[in-house]
């Protein structure tokens, strides 16, 4: 695999607040590149270095060997990438397709505008005028703008925020359809169901540095060695709960276990019913807890 | 109604506003500001009512020419003229209400107009023994005179407020923020800003122009291709302005400010609705470098007095000049997002 992006000692200063500090990573051509974090963690601010629209402090990002940053961005690497911003507006009393041909007719290369129509399921409301959008329909048309040069790499900073789950679906549908086309696509978001689904790489970002880096299950892996085994608190009888030192959590009972079939065998030998039993891995919100001390939506 | 309720979000409004210390500024700067020109232009005794052309025939009168029988009539200005065709010219284009040339005993009056009818009813007793005149040549009416100033007035709206407050509200929606995403280079964004309000104001100007003109059969002495060159001139470098003021701000509220600071003193001094003759050397050197007034002018010089390009050169010169220097300004300020 080839390197797409290059962030090297990345640091961005607001006055007396640090909101990038120091951060290195590399992405790789055509993985999926999260950036996660809570609110204020400095993802935006990552990702918007890495646009060529705000300025490092210190630091420089390498797009294909070739150094760009801020406000000395070169315009010629703006051919090559698609961004999605987290909050962005479009021009009123524009329709869909009146705003895909003003975009358009910003690049040299460009899809071909019935391909981006199907591509993002624009064709439905391709007359509408971009005030009068739903959430999901406004992502889509924003995502098409993004790609509408065919780009090599596509940012999208917190894309599915505000999405109710079906429209976040569906977006998620369109990524992986994207990400099928060996596109490098950098993402951040604060939902950790949306990274474990479409992220091959992530970094976890707290109070602007880099607290943790890898693929999700790498992360998993070496963080969590047991899995959660929840039965209804009826079912168990207390002398074995305080025997084993579960957890008894609003009608439930939680029993950590590095073994599920030695803790199976436990309760079946106990004969307690099994009946409404919930077996769950530890995810990504569970690492950024582990790791912070508090939780991704904080 | 909950007073709880209201009185957080009054509150809260009020923390709003004082934090934003630019808003603020300009609340405290502008009434200010405003006093301080009116109390300027508007300083002496009291205004004067009419405006009276003094012309006094030999060099010998040109010297005592204050000391007229005429001026101890208050709230009457006497401007001084060595020739009487130009306090004619003056008179026939209501820049002056009454001519008045003392060695020869004559006396001039436009009329169509009010105010040259009203100072001749004010002197009828001093002018016994005076030859009464009327401004010869084409009658020109307030309506034609006021013409340009109003049009003009009209562009100056449109290109102020249609280009300053589009811009700060796409640079605030973050519009600005996605366009410079693009290939898309300030220069471009920028010049078709410009040419496309130059287009709307150009074109909505000449409709209310014709329009109007139906209806009112305006004077006109030049020639319309002169009058549109002069009104595209006004409307760039009005663009021009509108594009500096908005080259930065992110708030509504400040350019709302910076846009009235800019408008109010083109619309009270640049004789838009009344003539500066007769008012302090100092405003009117301050009206020169008002846009509005050369568009104002020049206008007013080709539609009434039937002058040419080259006859309005200064006025053009003064157009482009200042163009140029807030298009530079402009484009050197401009961004596409204040950073935080």
């Amino acid at each position: 695999m080839s390197v797409a992006i290059c962030v090297q000692k990345l640091t961005k200063q607001y006055k007396d607040v640090t909101a990038v500090d120091n951060i290195s990573f590399t992405v790789e051509q055509g993985h999926c590149f999260g950036l996660l974090g809570p609110n204020g963690a400095g993802k935006t601010t990552t990702i918007e270095i890495m646009e060529g629209i705000i300025s490092p402090t210190a630091g420089q990002v390498i797009y294909k060997g070739k150094e760009y940053q801020g406000k000395k961005v070169d315009k010629s690497i703006s051919q090559q990438i698609g961004i999605q911003f987290q909050h962005t507006a479009l021009q009123d009393f524009l329709t869909v397709k009146e705003t895909l041909n003003l975009f358009s007719s910003f690049y040299q290369k460009t899809l071909a505008q019935e391909q981006i129509i199907e591509l993002c399921d624009l064709k439905d409301f391709l007359n509408r005028d971009n005030r009068l959008l739903s959430g999901g329909q406004r992502q889509r048309l924003l995502l098409a703008l993004a790609l509408i040069n065919d780009p090599d790499i596509i940012f999208l900073d917190e894309p599915t925020t505000g999405l109710d789950p079906h429209a976040r679906r569906n977006f998620w549908q369109l990524i992986k359809n994207i990400k099928a086309q060996n596109k490098t696509i950098i993402l951040t978001t604060h939902y950790m169901d949306e990274a474990e689904q479409l992220c091959d790489d992530i970094v976890i970002m707290d109070q602007g540095k880099i607290i943790e880096a890898g693929t999700p299950q790498q992360l998993l892996n070496k963080h969590f060695s047991e899995v959660f085994i929840y039965l209804p608190a009826e079912q168990v009888p207390s002398v074995l709960v305080e025997q084993n030192q579960w957890k008894k959590l609003a009608g439930r009972i939680e029993i950590t276990s590095c073994n599920v079939e030695q803790t199976l065998t436990l309760l079946m030998n106990s004969e307690v019913s099994l009946a409404g039993l919930h077996v769950k891995s530890a995810n990504l919100d569970d690492l950024f807890l582990h790791l912070t001390g508090h939780s991704l939506r904080e | 109604m909950n007073i709880k309720r209201f009185f957080a979000v009054f509150k809260a409004r009020n923390i709003e506003f004082f934090r934003d210390k630019s808003s603020l500024g300009w609340n405290l700067f502008f009434p200010v500001l405003l006093l301080v020109g009116f109390s300027f232009i508007f300083s002496g005794e009291g205004r004067s009512a009419y405006k009276v052309g003094w012309v006094e025939e030999t060099k010998e009168a040109q010297g005592k020419a204050q000391q007229n029988s005429f001026a101890d009539t208050q709230f009457i200005d006497f401007i001084d003229y060595k020739d009487i065709e130009t306090a004619k010219g003056k008179l026939s284009r209501h820049t002056i209400d009454l001519v008045i040339a003392n060695q020869s005993k004559r006396y001039w009056v436009n009329e169509e107009s009010v105010k040259s009818y009203l100072v001749e009813k004010v002197f009828s007793d001093k002018l016994e023994g005076y030859t009464r005149f009327e401004t010869s040549g084409k009658k020109i009416r307030y309506l034609d005179w006021v013409l340009p100033g109003i049009l003009a007035m009209n562009m100056m709206f449109s290109s102020l407020f249609g280009v300053g407050y589009v811009i700060v509200r796409y640079r605030k929606n973050a519009v600005l923020k996605r366009l410079k995403a693009t290939p898309l280079s300030a220069f471009e964004f920028v010049s078709a800003q410009l040419l496309s309000r130059l287009f709307i104001v150009m074109l909505t100007s000449i409709i209310v122009y014709t329009g109007c003109n139906f209806l009112f059969n305006f004077f006109m002495l030049g020639s319309y291709f002169d009058l549109f060159i002069i009104g595209m001139l006004g409307a760039f470098c009005l663009i021009s302005l509108g594009l500096l003021v908005a080259s930065r701000s992110k708030s509504e509220e400040l350019i709302g400010g910076l846009l009235n600071v800019s408008s109010w003193p083109m619309m009270m001094l640049s004789s838009v609705w009344f003539s500066l003759e007769g008012a302090p050397s100092a405003l009117k050197v301050f009206a020169d470098f008002l846009p509005l007034t050369h568009l104002v002018a020049g206008a007013r010089e080709v539609i009434i007095e039937g002058a040419t390009l080259s006859d309005i050169s200064y006025h053009v010169n003064c157009l482009l000049l200042m163009s140029a220097v807030f298009l530079s300004l402009g484009a050197y300020l401009f961004s596409w997002n204040a950073e935080r």
